[in-house]
């Protein structure tokens, strides 16, 4: 039975992955297909957020801040002639190069010292950003930084990144390398790790899981992909601030992860795409917006500590409970 | 030898709590230690275990110093443990807790976990089969895929043993595996226990309140009074000896 049941969630995992290829066929509305894009962007980030606030449970609110690594990184080299395709994995790097310094001593610090520790390095990035003018552009920041230059494929020819469904094919790639990445950690005895260190720290040394180890490269995976996605934000937005690296930043993305359901893989991407259309819909309320919005988040956090993803899966085990017992019942009325 | 205690000594803001104590534990025995609330047998886990840090003393396994080693490292030399309160992962489920008990026997990190190598498949394979064999000893088979927070106080109980002796420990360490169980549970424990030493020749160090359960099952019993071991012998010698009755065991027990 275990089976059928696995095989079951793999075919719904491949008809959302065909979905997610035909819908640029389905979308004509620029406006729609580029909240498309973002949100296919911003998965990435709340994705890999989720590894190390989820998984791991240590809150970092420096995400923004690797963000903007990643970004300013990607732009300068660009700038300099270096190819998108090698400016963005060194880009990478260095946002998780700069994730293993940071780490090594705030990692060291227990609960809300670490989340005050990155949300200040957040803010540093971004100060930093406005105001090393001679590198940054200060306030203004960097325009005009290049699309991703075409790729050349055998057989097919050289792709360009000029149109949205190019571009739109280029972020869901990476985004399915990010998914596939999270899966493949988190569906496993190694990943395991990460949450057991979530829950019980003192339990997790004691059954010899590295505690320091798991958290350091918890946060530097996740920052790693911070950084990706900041790269390539820059290349195809073409312009960045210090903005691109602001508190803001990581805590609409935070929002997007409780929301969507912290500790799944699935939350993350749908608070990602339905949190913003959710503000869209909502724009009619001007000043207020963010007030309505702001209790709607408390409601939420206090019924469904574990945002969409977990309402939903407790509806299904409900409904599912509730099968069996009409199953056992109609049994017992037969027998 | 086991394990070697040499004038371990601990204090707390200047307040002793253990001083001095000096043991051995014997190859393949079952060893109680007893004594009342706040003699510092707890405290004597912490420091096995590497969770606490001793103020001085020495600590040996197999007559390799572990002393300063941090305790997932001690954990891996292979000094397993339970906690008082049952300390259990309980956002997780009974096969997640066991299959983490036997992580540090896999040897698959971060890119063996990326890219599925061989050694990871066998990782998986290994671990896969220690967790249903591990399951069927501690009888939750049944259980395998609850939470952990739907358990049973005995269940929970047998799966914090469980997650012990899963990884193939040197020695395993029990703090009050029957605390807050009633006499049927306690025997159930008991005899649990009984099994894992007979079936894998573990070396058990277990501390006890339940006098009975440890003269029925202990082959050497360590008596602890306000930091210190008071008494060392069989329970024979042990339930015989006038000092610990008067400190510890009490009127009752000698009526």
């Amino acid at each position: 039975m275990a089976v059928k049941g696995f095989l079951r969630e793999k075919s719904l995992y491949l008809l959302l992955v065909v979905f997610a290829l035909v819908l640029p066929f389905l979308i004509t509305d620029r406006y729609v297909f580029q909240i498309v894009i973002m949100g296919c962007l911003f998965s990435i980030c709340t994705l890999s957020m989720n590894l190390i606030l989820g998984y791991t449970g240590q809150v970092s609110l420096a995400h923004a801040g690797f963000f903007g690594i990643g970004s300013y990184s990607v732009a300068l080299m660009t700038k300099e002639g270096v190819s998108f395709w090698l400016a963005l994995p060194l880009a990478s790097l260095l946002a998780a190069a700069t994730g293993l310094l940071i780490g090594l001593p705030t990692l060291r610090t227990r609960g809300s010292y670490f989340a005050i520790a990155t949300l200040c390095f957040g803010v540093i990035i971004s100060v930093v950003a406005g105001n090393w003018i001679e590198v940054t552009g200060g306030y203004t920041g960097i325009v005009g930084i290049a699309l991703p230059s075409p790729l050349f494929f055998p057989g097919i020819g050289p792709i360009s990144f000029q149109t949205m469904v190019a571009q739109y094919y280029l972020v869901l790639a990476f985004l399915l390398l990010t998914l596939l990445v999270m899966h493949r950690l988190v569906y496993s005895l190694f990943g395991l790790g990460f949450m057991a260190i979530r829950n019980n720290e003192i339990l997790a040394e004691a059954v010899g899981v590295n505690t320091f180890a798991g958290k350091l490269l918890s946060f530097v995976v996740a920052n790693f992909f911070a950084g990706l996605a900041g790269g390539i934000y820059a290349s195809l937005i073409g312009s960045i601030s210090p903005s691109t690296a602001s508190i803001d930043l990581t805590f609409n993305w935070l929002i997007y992860l409780l929301l969507g359901g912290a500790a799944t893989l699935a939350g993350p991407i749908l608070g990602a795409f339905v949190i913003p259309v959710i503000l869209d819909q909502i724009q009619f309320l001007q000043g207020y917006r963010m007030i309505i919005f702001g209790i709607l988040l408390i409601v939420v956090i206090i019924y469904f500590p574990r945002g969409i993803m977990g309402a939903i899966s407790d509806l299904v085990r409900r409904a599912r409970a509730c099968y069996e017992r009409g199953k056992g019942m109609k049994r017992a009325a037969a027998g | 030898m086991l394990l070697q205690v040499e004038n371990l000594t601990k204090h707390f803001a200047g307040l002793a709590a253990l001083s001095a104590v000096s043991f051995e534990v014997r190859e393949s025995e079952i060893l109680a230690i007893v004594g009342p609330n706040g003699a510092g047998k707890s405290v004597l886990f912490g420091l096995i275990s590497g969770l606490l840090r001793a103020t001085s003393g020495r600590i040996f396994l197999q007559d390799e110093e572990i002393t300063g080693l941090k305790p997932h490292l001690r954990a891996c030399k292979g000094i397993a443990r339970t906690f008082q309160t049952t300390a259990l992962f309980d956002q997780l489920r009974v096969v997640d807790n066991l299959a983490l008990g036997y992580r540090l026997r896999t040897k698959s990190g971060f890119w063996a976990t990326l890219f599925h190598s061989p050694g990871w498949n066998k990782d998986k394979t290994k671990t896969t089969e220690r967790v249903e064999e591990t399951l069927d000893f501690i009888g939750l088979t049944e259980k395998a895929f609850h939470s952990v927070s739907v358990l049973s106080q005995l269940e929970q109980r047998r799966l914090s043993i469980g997650m012990a002796i899963i990884g193939e420990p040197q020695i395993v360490l029990l703090d009050e595996p029957t605390g807050g169980l009633v006499l049927q549970e306690t025997e159930l424990i008991t005899d649990l226990i009984r099994k894992i030493h007979q079936a894998y020749g573990i070396t058990v160090c277990l501390i006890e309140h339940k006098m009975r359960m440890v003269m029925g099952l202990a082959e050497r019993i360590i008596v602890l009074n306000f930091g210190r071991v008071i008494a060392e012998g069989t329970p024979m010698d042990i339930g015989g000896n006038p000092q610990v009755v008067e400190a510890y065991l009490g009127e009752k027990y000698v009526a």
